[in-house]
C-alpha cells in the first residue's frame, strides 16, 4: 500500500469502481436493473420517446406520399436537414467503436464501465443515420440501386461517386458494430439466463447466449474473437467519417472541396460521440444509482477526450479559413467570408459559441468533475456539432459559383419533425436496451473490482 | 353535395338539354366528372377552383375530406350517366389507306399566323398526329424570319388550357349555338327597320381582310350600327401620327440601314408586333467578328429598364418629364423644332444630348430615332420631325397606310360606346375576340354599368371573363390554332390562318359569328376565308392586280392596303373552285403569306404647326412621382393571364413571376421609406390601388412603373395574382400619371422572383451583392469595340484558362459528332422567347408561385440578369444559361447510380429512369442548371393537357433530376433522317428549340467537329469564352463576350461601365 504522502503526490485519479464491491455484488447490482420489476418512470420515458418516434413515422409517411418537396431543399441547396442529420448521427455513432475497440487495444480499462452502453448508442445512432440517405432520395423506393447487385439491367453503381463509398462505409460499420456489441453481450446474456426467474426470459436470454457455459474453451474463443473484432473495428473508426467527409471534399463546391475534411470530420465525430455518451450517461447513472461503476473518473476522462478532439475541430475551422485565403481563389474566399457575414452568420457565431468557447470550460477540473456542468457542456457540443454540419452543407451551397443562382434554405415543419423524430427513435431503442439488456458489461466489471486481476492492474501507478 | 344519387335525369339542378349540347360540341378525349361539371354549375366550378394553377398541380394542397367526397360522388354520378348515354353508333375503322405525308411519329408543320392585338406573326405550327404541340417562326414571314416572341411560343398552352370556355352560355347557363343564332337574328331583324340603330360592335384592332369585309357588309346592311374598338395596350402612335401628318400613318423601321439609333423610351426590340423582326435587323448590325469589327450604335434614353436598353451602348435614365424635355432639346439640337428654349437640368443629360445630336447629324439618312409609342403624343410628333430633319424618312423609317382596318383612337371609340350604353341607346352589343372592357376599360368610363343596360350583350372569347359575366350571351371562341382566318403583320403582309386541329370545344371564330348574324348561320370560316380570297388571288398565288388594283379607299376607311377589297368581286376565272385558284390558295397556305401584300411606303409630310404645338406642350418637369403603365412583358394587357407558361416566365428585367409590382428605383424607395415587398397605396387624384413594392435598379428616380394585366377577378388560375392597374387608368391618363402619392400600408406581400431574392429577409441587397460578385467573377465578360479593334484577343487574354491536358485522365476523342453551342451575349436582349420555346419543346412543367418562392422553378434554360457599374444607374446584362454539357462534367462523377452520363458525342445525358434523386449532381454543378422534381410537378391528371406534351420527350415524374438536353430528340431525329437518306447531317440543318425561337440569333448550336457549321466558326472567334472555365469543366456551351460601341465623346460619363478587361 502506498503511503498517504504518495497518494497526495500523485494526480487525483478516482478509482474505476468505487471500493467495497465484489464480483458477486457487481453482478447483482447490474443484473438487477434488468431483472427487477419495470419502474414507473421507465414507462413514462419510453412512452414519450415512442410518441416522438410516431411523429417521425408520420413525417416519413407524408414524405413518401408527397416527395422531398415537403422539405426545404431547393435549388441551389439540394441537401438540407437530411444530410446534416445523417452526418450528425454518424458522428455520434463514433464514440462506441472508439471506446470499445481502440481503448480496448490501448488497454484503457476504465472503458469497461461505459463500453456496452456506448456501443449500444453507436448502433442506435447508426440506425438513425442510416435512414436519412434513403429518406432524402427523390425516389426512395429505388434506394437498393446503390448496392452492387446482379440485375437484369446489367448496371452497376457508379463507383466514382462518394455516395457509393458511403454505402459501403456505413453498412460495414453498422455490421461490425452490431457484431462487436453482440459478441460482447454473450457472457452477460448467459448470466441473465441463469439469474432470471421467468421461463420466457430464460428461453430468450438462452437463445441469445448461444449455449455459453463459461468453459475455458469458451473464454479462449471468446477473447480471440473479441480481439479480432476490435482489430477489425479500429480502422472503421477512422474510415467511416473519412468517407462521409468525402461526400463533401470530392465535390467542387467552395466550402466543401478541402483536403482537411477527413481528419477534421473524424475528430468532430469522436467529439460529438463523447458528448452524446456523456449526455446519456450522466442522467442514467443517477437514475440507476450506478455512480459506483460509472465514476467521476470516467466522466473526467470523457471530458478530456472531448476537449482534445474539440481543439482539433477548431483547428480544422482555422485551417479552412486559412486555405480559403491561401488558395487565392476568389469564390473560395467569398464562401468563407459569406459564412461569417452572410445571411447565415448567426449559425456561424452559434457554432463558435458551442464548439470553440463552451468546451474550453473543460480545462477546469471543477467542470470535469461536476456531472451537471459536464452535462451542460456536452449539450452545447451536441448542438454545436449539428450546427457545424448545417454550416458546412447549407452555407456552402446557398451561394456558390454563379451569383444568379444564389438562394436561401430553411427547414420546414416536416424537416424538424423528421429530425426530432429520429431522436425519439434513438431514445426508444435506448429505453428498450436499458430495460432488457445489461447496460454495463457484467463480466468485464468483475475483472476490475478490487482484488481481481484487472482491479489490481488499475492500482499500478502509471 | 347534391349529385350523389347516381341516378341520371333525377337531378332537378342539371339541365340535361344543356348537357347533351355540351357533349355534342365536345371533341377529342375530354372527360367529365359529373353532370354538374358538364352543366358548368357554379358550385362545381367553385369546387374546381384552386389556389394554384391547374397545370402546376400544386401537390401539397392535398385533398380535403370534402373535396374527396365530392369527387367520389361525382364518380357515382358519372357511373349513372354512362348507363343512359347512347354510345356512338358509327363504325370506326383504322386507316385503310395511309393519308399522304402522315407518318406516325413524325410531326408535320403547317404555316399559319398568330395574332396579338390583331397583328399577325407568321409561324409554323408543329403537329403530332393532329395535335399542335409547338410553334416555330416562319422563316419566310417578314415579321418572324423564323423566330417568335414569347406569346407565340405560349399559344399552344392557351389552346389546351382546361380553363377555356367550353360552351355557349346564355345568362350564365349552358345553351346552344342554334339558340344563340335564332335569338340574335331575331333581335337584329327587329333593328333592321330602324336601320340598325342600337346595334353596336366592339372589337380589338382588326387587320383581317375577311373580317373587315364582313364588318363592312354588316355596317352596310345596318347603316346606323356603329363599330367601336377597344385595345387596352394600343399606345398613342395613332394619335401622334394624326397630329403629325394629318392622317393615321404607320411608321415602319429599317434598322439594317441605321448606323446610329436613339430610342426615347421605346422597347422596340422586345415589344410590339414588329419586335421580332426589328431585333433581328438591329442586331445584324452589331455582330462583331474577327474580320468584321463594325457595330451600329444605340443610345437608349428611358425611364425604366427594358430589354432594348440593356443592349444599348449608352443608357440614360430619365424620369418621364425629363425624358420629354430631352426629346424637345434633341429636336431643337438637330433642327427639327425651332428655338433652343429646352433646358436640361441634369448636366449629364446635357452632355449626352450634345453627343447624341452630333452623332445623329453625322449620319443623316443612316440614323433613326424611335419614340415610345406609349409616351406622350407630343414626343412622338417631335420624333417624327427629328427623323424628317435627319433625312431618315423613307430610308430608316418608312411611313405607310395603317395596317389596322379603319384605325381609330380606341379610348375615344370606347368612350362613345360607354356614353351610348349608359344613355340607353345600345340595344344589341356584340363583343368579338375576347375583348374584355369590364376589366380593362378606363376607370372613368362606367362600362360595366352601361353593359347592364344593354338588352342583348354578346361576348365572344376564349375564356369566361369579367365581361362575359355581365352578358346575356357568351360564345366560346375557337383558338387561332383551331381557326381559319387571316391577319396582317406589322408591315401589312397578309397571312392566312389555318387550323391545326378541329375546335376542341366546338368554338366559333369571329368570322363565323359575324356570318351567323349576316344570314349565313352555317357558313364555316373555311368557306368564308376561302371565298374572300377566291376573288383576289391569281394563279401564281399573288394578288390579282385586275381585281385588286392596289387598294381602294372608301368612305368608311376600309382597306387602303393591297389585298383589301371593299366589294367582293364576282367570281372570275380565278374564283373559287377553279384549279388555278386551288393551286394558288394552296401555295399561299404553304408559304404562310400572301405575297406582295406589304404596305407600300407613302410620302408623309410633317405639319410644321403640329411640331410647334408639340414643342409647346412639353412642360417643365412637375414635382413628385410619375406613375407609368405599360403592358406586361409576359401577360400583356391581361389577355394571357391564364397562360401558366407566361405567368411563370420571369419578366426580362425584374425576373418576377406570377405577379406584377409597383416598381421603384432604389433611391426613390429609400426616400419614400418603402421596402421590397412592402404593401403600398398608390393615390392618383383620389383613385387608389394597393400594390407591393419592388425595388428595381435601372428605374429612373421619381418614377413608378406598374404593368397592366394583373389583378384579374375572373381569370381562372390567375385570379387574384398581382395588382390591378386599370382602376387608376383614366381616358386622360392611359400611360402615365404625374404626381401620384405613394404611402406604405405596412404588411408584406411575397413576390416570386427567380433570381437573387431573399427568402428570409426581404431586401434588394442580395441583388446588389450578386451583381458585384458576378462582375468580380467575370461571369459576363464585356468590353468595347475599341478594345477589340486594338486587340481582338483582349477577352481571352484577360483571364487564364486551364490547359487542355490539365487532367489525369486521357483525352477522350470525339470522332463523330461533337455537339456544342455558342451564345452571343452582345445581341441577347433577354426577351425570353427561348425560355418558353424550351418549355414547350421539352414538356417542362410549371410549378406555381409557391414553388418559385422556394427556388424550385423548373426552366431548363434560364436567362440570368446582372447589373454592372453604379447600382443606381446600372448597365444591364443578360446571359442565357442552358446546360453547359461540360466535357469534364462535375455532375457525372458524383452520381451514385450513373444516371447522368456522357455520350460519345459530348452530350451530358440524363437518364430519368435510372435517377434515384440524390441531388448530388445539382449540388456539384457549378452552373446550377439542373432542375429537380421536388414534387409531382407534371400534370398527369388533366386529360386535355396530355395533348400538349411533345411525344418525343419524356414527361418526368417526381423525384428525378432533369436539365437541358441540347434538344436531344431533335439531334436523334436529324441523325435518323440523315441515316435514312444516306448522307451526313447538312451544316446548320439542326436547331435547338431555343435557337430556333431566338429573334436575334444569339444562340447557335451545332457540330463543333465540322468546320462547316456556324457554331464551329463562332467558337473560333476571339470573343469566345467559357463560363467558369477556370474550373476546367471544359463546357461545350460557350459565350461570345458582349461588346459595346460607346461614343468617345461620352467617355468617363458612365463610370464603372467598362473596367476590368482593358
Amino acid at each position: 500500500m502506498a503511503t498517504l504522502e504518495d497518494e497526495r503526490a500523485k494526480p487525483y485519479r478516482p478509482p474505476i469502481v468505487a471500493p467495497g464491491y465484489t464480483t458477486a455484488t457487481v453482478t447483482d447490482k447490474i443484473s438487477e436493473v434488468v431483472l427487477q420489476r419495470t419502474p414507473r418512470w421507465w414507462y413514462l420515458g419510453f412512452g414519450i420517446s415512442f410518441l416522438i418516434m410516431m411523429m417521425f413515422l408520420t413525417a416519413v409517411t407524408w414524405l413518401f406520399a408527397k416527395g422531398v418537396g415537403i422539405w426545404g431543399v431547393n435549388q441551389p441547396v439540394g441537401w438540407g436537414f437530411a444530410i446534416v442529420n445523417f452526418v450528425w448521427w454518424i458522428g455520434i455513432g463514433h464514440a462506441g467503436t472508439l471506446i470499445s475497440a481502440i481503448l480496448l487495444l490501448l488497454r484503457q480499462e476504465w472503458r469497461t464501465s461505459i463500453n456496452r452502453f456506448a456501443e449500444a448508442m453507436t448502433l442506435f445512432a447508426v440506425a438513425c443515420a442510416g435512414m436519412f440517405p434513403v429518406l432524402h432520395l427523390g425516389r426512395p423506393w429505388l434506394a437498393y440501386w446503390l448496392f452492387p447487385y446482379p440485375n437484369t439491367m446489367g448496371l452497376w453503381p457508379q463507383f466514382r461517386s462518394p455516395l457509393i463509398w458511403d454505402v459501403f462505409a456505413v453498412s460495414t460499420y453498422a455490421t461490425v458494430s452490431a457484431l462487436f456489441w453482440y459478441v460482447g453481450l454473450i457472457p452477460d446474456l448467459a448470466t441473465l439466463r441463469d439469474r432470471s426467474k421467468k421461463r420466457i426470459a430464460q428461453i430468450i436470454y438462452g437463445f441469445g447466449a448461444m449455449g455459453w457455459r463459461g468453459s475455458a474453451a469458451h473464454w479462449h474463443n471468446y477473447e480471440t474473437a473479441y480481439l479480432l473484432l476490435a482489430g477489425l473495428a479500429t480502422p472503421l473508426v477512422v474510415s467511416v467519417h473519412t468517407v462521409v467527409s468525402f461526400d463533401f471534399a470530392i465535390g467542387i463546391v467552395p466550402g466543401w472541396h478541402a483536403t482537411i475534411f477527413p481528419p477534421y470530420f473524424v475528430a468532430g465525430a469522436i467529439y460529438a460521440g463523447f458528448a452524446m455518451v456523456l449526455t446519456l450517461t450522466i442522467p442514467l447513472r443517477a437514475a440507476f444509482g450506478l455512480q459506483d461503476f460509472i465514476t467521476l473518473r470516467h466522466l473526467q476522462n470523457m471530458g478530456k477526450v472531448m476537449l482534445a478532439t474539440g481543439l482539433i475541430v477548431v483547428y480544422g475551422y482555422a485551417m479552412e479559413f486559412f486555405f480559403a485565403w491561401y488558395s487565392g481563389h476568389h469564390v473560395e474566399q467569398f464562401t468563407f467570408w459569406n459564412r461569417v457575414t452572410g445571411p447565415y452568420k448567426y449559425y456561424w457565431f452559434s457554432l463558435l459559441l458551442c464548439n470553440l468557447l463552451a468546451p474550453q470550460a473543460l480545462w477546469l477540473r471543477k467542470v470535469r468533475t461536476s456531472p451537471a456542468r459536464l452535462f451542460i457542456v456536452a449539450m452545447f457540443v451536441n448542438a454545436g456539432m449539428w450546427i457545424e454540419r448545417f454550416v458546412i452543407v447549407v452555407t456552402s451551397l446557398h451561394r456558390d459559383f454563379l451569383p444568379s443562382s444564389w438562394g436561401m434554405y430553411r427547414g420546414t415543419m416536416w424537416d424538424w419533425m423528421t429530425f426530432i423524430g429520429t431522436l425519439g427513435l434513438f431514445l426508444s431503442l435506448l429505453f428498450l436496451f436499458i430495460r432488457f439488456l445489461p447496460m454495463i458489461s457484467i463480466f468485464e466489471m468483475r475483472t476490475i473490482v478490487p482484488g481481481t486481476r484487472g482491479g489490481e492492474y488499475t492500482e499500478v501507478p502509471r | 353535395m347534391d349529385n350523389h344519387q347516381g341516378k341520371c335525369g333525377a337531378e332537378p339542378s342539371v339541365d340535361l338539354e344543356a348537357v347533351r349540347e355540351r357533349l355534342r360540341t365536345k371533341k377529342g378525349p375530354e372527360f367529365w366528372r359529373s353532370l354538374d361539371e358538364l352543366a358548368a354549375a357554379p358550385g362545381f366550378q367553385e369546387m374546381l377552383h384552386r389556389e394554384f394553377p391547374r397545370h402546376a398541380s400544386e401537390w401539397t394542397d392535398g385533398v380535403s375530406r370534402r373535396g374527396f367526397l365530392q369527387l367520389a360522388s361525382a364518380s357515382l354520378a358519372l357511373a349513372g350517366l354512362t348507363a343512359c348515354t347512347r354510345q356512338p353508333t358509327e363504325v370506326i375503322v383504322p386507316y385503310v389507306k395511309q393519308p399522304e405525308q402522315l407518318v406516325p411519329g413524325r410531326p408535320l408543320f403547317f404555316a399559319t399566323a398568330l395574332t396579338v392585338s390583331g397583328l399577325g406573326l407568321g409561324v409554323l405550327a408543329e403537329s403530332h398526329q393532329g395535335r399542335p404541340t409547338k410553334i416555330e417562326g416562319n422563316p419566310d414571314h417578314p415579321a418572324s424570319l423564323g423566330a417568335t416572341d414569347v406569346f407565340a411560343q405560349a399559344a399552344v398552352l392557351t389552346l389546351y388550357d382546361p380553363e377555356r370556355s367550353q360552351t355557349v352560355l346564355q345568362s350564365g347557363r349552358p345553351a346552344t349555338w342554334g339558340g344563340f343564332v335564332s335569338e340574335a337574328n331575331g333581335a337584329l331583324r327587329a333593328l333592321q327597320a330602324l336601320g340598325g340603330d342600337g346595334l353596336r360592335l366592339l372589337t380589338g384592332t382588326v387587320t383581317s381582310p375577311t373580317l373587315a369585309a364582313q364588318i363592312q357588309g354588316l355596317l352596310q346592311k345596318y347603316p346606323k350600327a356603329r363599330w367601336h374598338r377597344w385595345e387596352p395596350a394600343a399606345g398613342n402612335a395613332h394619335a401622334a401620327a394624326v397630329r403629325a401628318f394629318g392622317r393615321p400613318l404607320a411608321a415602319r423601321y429599317d434598322f439594317t440601314r441605321a448606323k446610329v439609333v436613339v430610342t426615347l423610351g421605346s422597347d422596340m426590340l422586345a415589344e410590339g408586333p414588329g419586335a421580332v423582326r426589328y431585333a433581328r435587323d438591329f442586331t445584324d448590325g452589331r455582330r462583331v467578328r474577327r474580320d468584321h469589327a463594325e457595330m451600329n450604335r444605340l443610345y437608349a434614353v428611358e425611364s425604366f429598364p427594358t430589354p432594348t436598353g440593356s443592349i444599348a451602348d449608352h443608357r440614360l435614365q430619365l424620369s418621364p418629364p425629363q425624358l420629354e424635355a430631352f426629346a424637345l432639346a434633341l429636336a431643337q439640337a438637330v433642327g427639327a423644332a425651332g428655338g433652343t428654349g429646352a433646358t436640361l437640368a441634369d448636366p449629364k443629360a446635357e452632355k449626352w444630348l450634345q453627343a447624341v445630336a452630333t452623332d445623329l447629324k453625322a449620319n443623316p439618312g443612316a440614323s433613326l430615332v424611335v419614340a415610345d409609342e406609349y409616351g406622350s403624343p407630343a414626343v412622338q410628333v417631335l420624333v417624327h420631325a427629328i427623323n424628317q430633319a435627319l433625312g431618315n424618312a423613307g430610308r430608316t423609317v418608312v411611313y405607310t397606310e395603317p395596317v389596322a382596318v379603319d384605325p381609330v383612337d380606341p379610348v375615344q371609340s370606347l368612350a362613345e360606346l360607354v356614353n351610348d350604353m349608359n344613355a340607353g341607346r345600345v340595344d344589341v352589343l356584340l363583343m368579338l375576340d375576347g375583348v374584355n372592357p369590364v376589366y380593362s376599360a378606363p376607370a372613368d368610363l362606367p362600362f360595366a354599368a352601361g353593359l347592364k343596360k344593354v338588352r342583348v350583350a354578346i361576348h365572344h372569347g376564349l375564356f369566361e371573363d369579367e365581361t362575359s359575366g355581365y352578358c346575356r350571351w357568351h360564345l366560346n371562341a375557337a383558338h387561332e390554332l383551331e381557326s381559319w382566318g387571316d391577319a396582317r403583320a406589322f408591315d401589312g403582309t397578309v397571312s392566312i390562318l389555318q387550323p391545326l386541329i378541329e375546335p376542341l370545344y366546338g368554338g366559333r371564330t369571329a368570322i363565323e359569328v359575324l356570318a351567323a348574324l349576316s344570314d349565313q348561320p352555317d357558313a364555316t370560316s373555311y368557306d368564308l376565308v376561302r371565298g374572300y380570297w377566291s376573288t383576289r388571288l391569281n394563279a401564281g398565288g399573288n394578288l390579282d392586280k385586275t381585281t385588286d388594283p392596289g387598294g381602294v379607299t372608301t368612305a368608311l376607311g376600309f382597306g387602303t392596303l393591297p389585298g383589301t377589297m371593299t366589294q367582293p368581286v364576282a367570281a372570275t376565272a380565278t374564283g373559287a373552285g377553279t384549279a388555278a385558284f386551288e393551286a394558288a390558295f394552296r401555295r399561299v397556305l404553304h408559304t404562310g403569306l400572301v405575297p406582295n401584300t406589304q404596305a407600300p411606303p407613302v410620302s408623309a409630310v410633317i405639319q410644321g404647326a403640329a411640331v410647334q404645338q408639340a414643342a409647346g406642350e412639353i412642360a417643365a418637369a412637375a414635382p413628385g412621382v410619375t406613375l407609368l403603365f405599360r403592358p406586361d412583358p409576359t401577360i400583356y394587357d391581361g389577355r394571357f393571364a391564364s397562360n401558366a407558361w407566361l405567368q411563370e416566365l420571369p419578366k426580362p428585367i425584374s425576373k418576377l413571376t406570377w405577379d406584377n409590382a409597383l416598381m421603384l428605383s432604389p433611391k426613390t424607395a429609400q426616400r419614400l421609406k418603402l421596402e421590397m415587398e412592402e404593401m403600398a397605396e398608390v393615390n392618383a387624384s383620389g383613385r387608389k390601388i394597393r400594390a407591393a413594392v419592388w425595388i428595381q435598379p435601372g428605374l429612373a428616380d421619381d418614377t413608378a412603373l406598374l404593368h397592366l394585366g394583373y389583378g384579374r377577378q375572373n381569370a381562372g388560375k390567375a385570379t387574384g395574382a398581382g395588382f390591378n392597374a386599370y382602376p387608376l387608368r383614366t381616358s386622360q391618363t392611359q400611360w402615365s400619371i404625374p404626381g401620384v402619392e405613394l404611402r406604405s400600408l405596412g404588411g408584406r406581400y411575397p413576390l416570386a422572383s427567380t433570381q437573387n431574392h431573399h427568402l428570409l429577409e426581404p431586401g434588394w441587397d442580395e441583388m446588389k451583392l450578386a451583381s458585384e460578385e458576378a462582375e468580380r467573377r467575370e461571369v459576363i465578360r464585356h468590353g468595347t469595340l475599341d478594345q477589340f479593334r486594338k486587340n481582338p484577343n483582349f477577352i481571352q487574354e484577360a483571364r487564364e484558362k486551364p490547359a487542355a491536358d490539365e487532367t489525369l485522365y486521357p483525352k477522350y476523342p470525339y470522332p463523330g459528332h461533337a455537339w456544342g453551342m455558342s451564345i452571343d451575349l452582345g445581341v441577347c436582349t433577354g426577351c425570353s422567347s427561348c425560355v418558353v420555346a424550351c418549355q414547350a419543346e421539352n414538356n417542362v412543367p410549371v410549378v406555381g408561385k409557391e414553388q418559385v418562392l422556394k427556388h424550385r422553378a423548373m426552366h431548363w434554360l434560364r436567362i440570368d440578369r446582372y447589373f454592372s457599374g453604379d447600382i443606381d444607374e446600372p448597365t444591364i446584362h443578360h446571359q442565357p444559361v442552358p446546360c453547359m454539357h461540360c466535357e469534364n462534367a462535375p455532375c457525372e462523377i458524383v452520381c451514385p447510380v450513373a444516371a447522368t452520363v456522357h455520350s460519345d458525342e459530348g452530350l451530358n445525358d440524363m437518364v430519368y429512369n435510372r435517377c434515384v434523386g440524390t441531388r448530388y449532381c445539382s449540388n456539384n454543378c457549378p452552373y446550377k442548371v439542373r432542375r429537380f422534381n421536388f414534387l409531382r410537378y407534371s400534370d398527369r391528371t388533366t386529360p386535355v393537357l396530355a395533348l400538349l406534351e411533345n411525344p418525343d420527350v419524356t414527361v418526368r415524374m417526381r423525384g428525378v433530376m432533369e436539365k437541358c438536353t441540347y434538344c436531344v430528340q431533335r439531334i436523334e431525329e436529324a441523325k435518323i433522317e440523315s441515316k435514312v437518306e444516306g448522307r451526313p447531317i447538312p451544316a446548320n440543318w439542326l436547331k435547338t428549340a431555343c435557337q430556333q425561337a431566338c429573334p436575334t440569333q444569339a444562340i447557335v448550336f451545332g457540330d463543333v467537329n465540322d468546320p462547316a457549321w456556324e457554331v464551329t466558326k463562332l467558337k473560333a472567334e476571339p470573343l469566345n469564352y467559357g463560363l467558369l472555365e477556370e474550373l476546367n469543366t471544359r463546357p461545350r456551351t460557350t459565350y461570345l463576350a458582349k461588346l459595346r460601341n460607346p461614343n468617345p465623346a461620352l467617355a468617363g460619363l458612365e463610370q464603372g461601365a467598362e473596367h476590368g478587361h482593358a
